[in-house]
């Protein structure tokens, strides 16, 4: 079986003042349908570089990013917009929704791009509101919404097209600890239940310790790669502190 | 699809209610002078047309050539060569619907206490004819009255008021040169003529009794002019060739010798009136669209304001899954609602001021479909033109940046 990513010796460089600067020396993961993982890393360690690729908004300086095997070098502009519309939905840590839209049409925005009729795309984003809780609160703009309730809006929106893989930056990282529980919850319910799968890019090892297998990233490389052991995830942070 | 994005581009307006509303002013004034001028330069072009209307027609102006005497050439219309049977034989011709010979001595008239130096022009009924030229009360003379010679007068609005005031001139009598006329008629205004003459300074009175008693060359039978109706503006140079050919002939004039006549017609003034108006006209719309293609601009730089205050939005709408071409869409779309919406207000200024300005200055301004229809094909392609580069930036973006913003 095709693993749903696969990441083969990739290599990212980023031109700067002082010269070109390698994020990623040569990384190789790759993901099957249905896991549940965690990519960590302090900052600066290469790991939102590679969340960039995995998401399709950036691409490698060498080696190959397969989706669905599918080599993602050879997709043009257009078909890459495509697969992060329906193939891969995004998380983010400040939620990144848009302030002059309802939570409805926040959530069926990713629908509007994949040309959704309105009445279809306004059902489904009601129903997946309702699945993450907020069915009551479909007109809230995001202002009126809490910290938790707007990231369950992002996570129902990510959910919009039934994508293959759910990318999340640090999702907990602007709630508090209950809250960021919940959220946690609520991804592993996604991918207990609906079989999504779902990889969560962290700093945090608490958040890496409710899934089911990490990745750490330092200085580029891969540093591990395995279940989240408390030695996995705690020992070998105080060394990199 | 578009639905959507045209009800997100109505939102992002209204988010930004002032700044949308202050960037439409441009547009508004820009739209509202394009309109306001054409509707101008329409109304004095129209104005223009009335008047050239109002000199008749097809009309061809038969003049005498000069009179000399002991080698002094007196001028055209002052010699004798142009008599009444010139105006018959024109009559005739093919393409000719009246021919009406007239002749004119300036005259001091008086009637009881009041005189005025005025022209007194000898003609025929069909005169009122090829002029276009009515009496608004009475009546004009008739034929036989001319033949006869009978001594009726018809008046011009000016010289009516100069002699009777505000009294009713008909019935009454005007002497001139010593002769009295009865006065059965007044004329309708007519107004300047394009020498800025005053058309309405003047007394009609049947040729024969202008010849026999007011010229005293009867017998001459000589007159200074022939009016000639002719019936379609093409015909126009044809009968004036055959006027040319005729009264050669007529006058016995030999092949080298010089016009003893000549035949002018309207259409070279016409022709330069038209180019004149229509050139106005243009100057007038193109004053204001300099005021559109600014508008334009002011769209262009709200417009990259916004691209840059959204960057983070553009971000999050490429991340998930907005092409680079849905995304300069939408910039478009933000644009163009600006300058339609501008537009239409525009229009409506442009024609309530153009109401006003026709009220003020006294002639009709119309604003018409044709105007309309250009202010709103000129406000899309400004809509496009100037949107088209912050909408690119836009799409340009890179989708990283743009999240990190």
């Amino acid at each position: 079986m095709t693993a749903l990513l696969a990441l083969d010796a990739v290599v990212k460089d980023y031109a700067s003042e002082a010269g070109t600067f390698r994020a990623l020396h040569g990384v190789t993961v790759s993901v099957e349908k249905g896991e549940f993982m965690a990519i960590m890393g302090p900052s600066g360690s290469g790991k939102s570089t590679l969340m960039n690729i995995i998401g399709c908004l950036d691409t490698p300086t060498d080696g190959h990013y397969r989706f669905e095997g599918t080599d993602t070098a050879t997709l043009s502009e257009g078909q890459l917009a495509r697969l992060r519309n329906d193939g891969i939905g995004f998380v983010f840590q400040q939620f990144n929704l848009l302030p002059r839209l309802s939570a409805l049409a926040n959530v069926a925005l990713p629908m509007v791009y994949s040309g959704v009729p309105r009445a279809e795309r306004e059902a489904r984003a009601q129903a997946l509101l309702a699945s993450v809780g907020l069915g009551d609160k479909p007109k809230s703009r995001p202002s009126q919404l809490s910290g938790g309730q707007q990231q369950r809006v992002a996570v129902a929106r990510s959910l919009a097209n039934n994508p293959e893989l759910l990318l999340a930056d640090e999702p907990t990282g602007a709630l508090d600890t209950k809250t960021g529980i919940e959220v946690l919850a609520l991804f592993r319910a996604l991918n207990e239940d609906k079989g999504v799968t779902v990889v969560i890019v962290t700093h945090d090892p608490e958040v890496a310790k409710a899934t089911n297998r990490v990745v750490r990233i330092q200085d580029g490389l891969v540093f591990y790669d395995g279940p989240p052991t408390d030695a996995a995830l705690f020992g070998h942070a105080e060394v990199a502190a | 699809m578009i639905a959507t994005m045209l009800a997100e581009a109505w939102s992002a307006l209204i988010a930004n209610r002032l700044r949308s509303a202050l960037t439409m002013l441009g547009m508004i004034i820009g739209v509202a002078a394009v309109i306001l001028m054409l509707a101008i330069g329409g109304g004095v072009q129209k104005q223009v047309q009335e008047s050239i209307a109002g000199l008749g027609s097809n009309l061809l102006i038969v003049t005498a050539g000069s009179g000399r005497q002991g080698g002094i050439f007196g001028g055209a219309g002052t010699g004798a060569s142009l008599r009444i049977d010139d105006a018959d034989a024109i009559a005739r011709l093919d393409n000719v619907v009246a021919a009406a010979p007239s002749t004119s001595v300036p005259a001091q008239a008086v009637a009881g206490p009041a005189n005025w130096a005025t022209n007194v022009t000898g003609s025929v009924p069909a005169y009122f004819l090829v002029n276009e030229w009515t009496v608004e009360d009475g009546r004009i003379f008739t034929d036989r009255e001319e033949r006869a010679g009978a001594r009726v007068a018809v008046l011009g609005q000016t010289t009516a008021d100069k002699l009777f005031g505000a009294n009713d001139p008909l019935g009454q009598m005007v002497r001139i040169k010593g002769i009295s006329f009865t006065i059965i008629g007044l004329l309708e205004k007519r107004g300047q003529g394009f020498g800025g003459q005053d058309r309405d300074d003047v007394i009609v009175v049947p040729l024969t009794t202008a010849l026999r008693l007011l010229q005293g060359n009867f017998f001459r039978r000589s007159i200074r002019t022939i009016s000639v109706s002719v019936a379609s503006a093409e015909a126009l140079d044809p009968v004036t060739d055959d006027i040319n050919a005729l009264l050669r002939r007529k006058h016995r004039l030999r092949p080298g010798d010089q016009d003893d006549f000549q035949v002018a017609n309207l259409t070279a003034i016409t022709d330069t009136l038209t180019t004149t108006t229509s050139a106005i006209s243009l100057l007038l719309a193109a004053i204001g669209s300099i005021s559109l293609v600014v508008g334009g601009i002011g769209i262009m730089n709200i417009m990259l304001v916004s691209v840059t205050e959204r960057t983070r939005e553009i971000g999050i709408r490429m991340a998930i899954g907005a092409s680079r071409a849905a995304v300069r869409l939408q910039f478009l779309l933000e644009a163009l609602m600006l300058s339609l919406i501008g537009c239409g207000v525009g229009v409506a200024v442009g024609t309530g001021l153009a109401m006003l300005a026709g009220g003020a200055v006294g002639f009709a301004t119309d604003v018409t479909p044709f105007a309309v229809t250009i202010a709103f094909a000129v406000s899309a392609s400004i809509g496009i033109f100037f949107g088209w580069w912050p909408a690119t930036r836009a799409a340009k973006l890179s989708p990283i940046e743009a999240l990190r913003s």
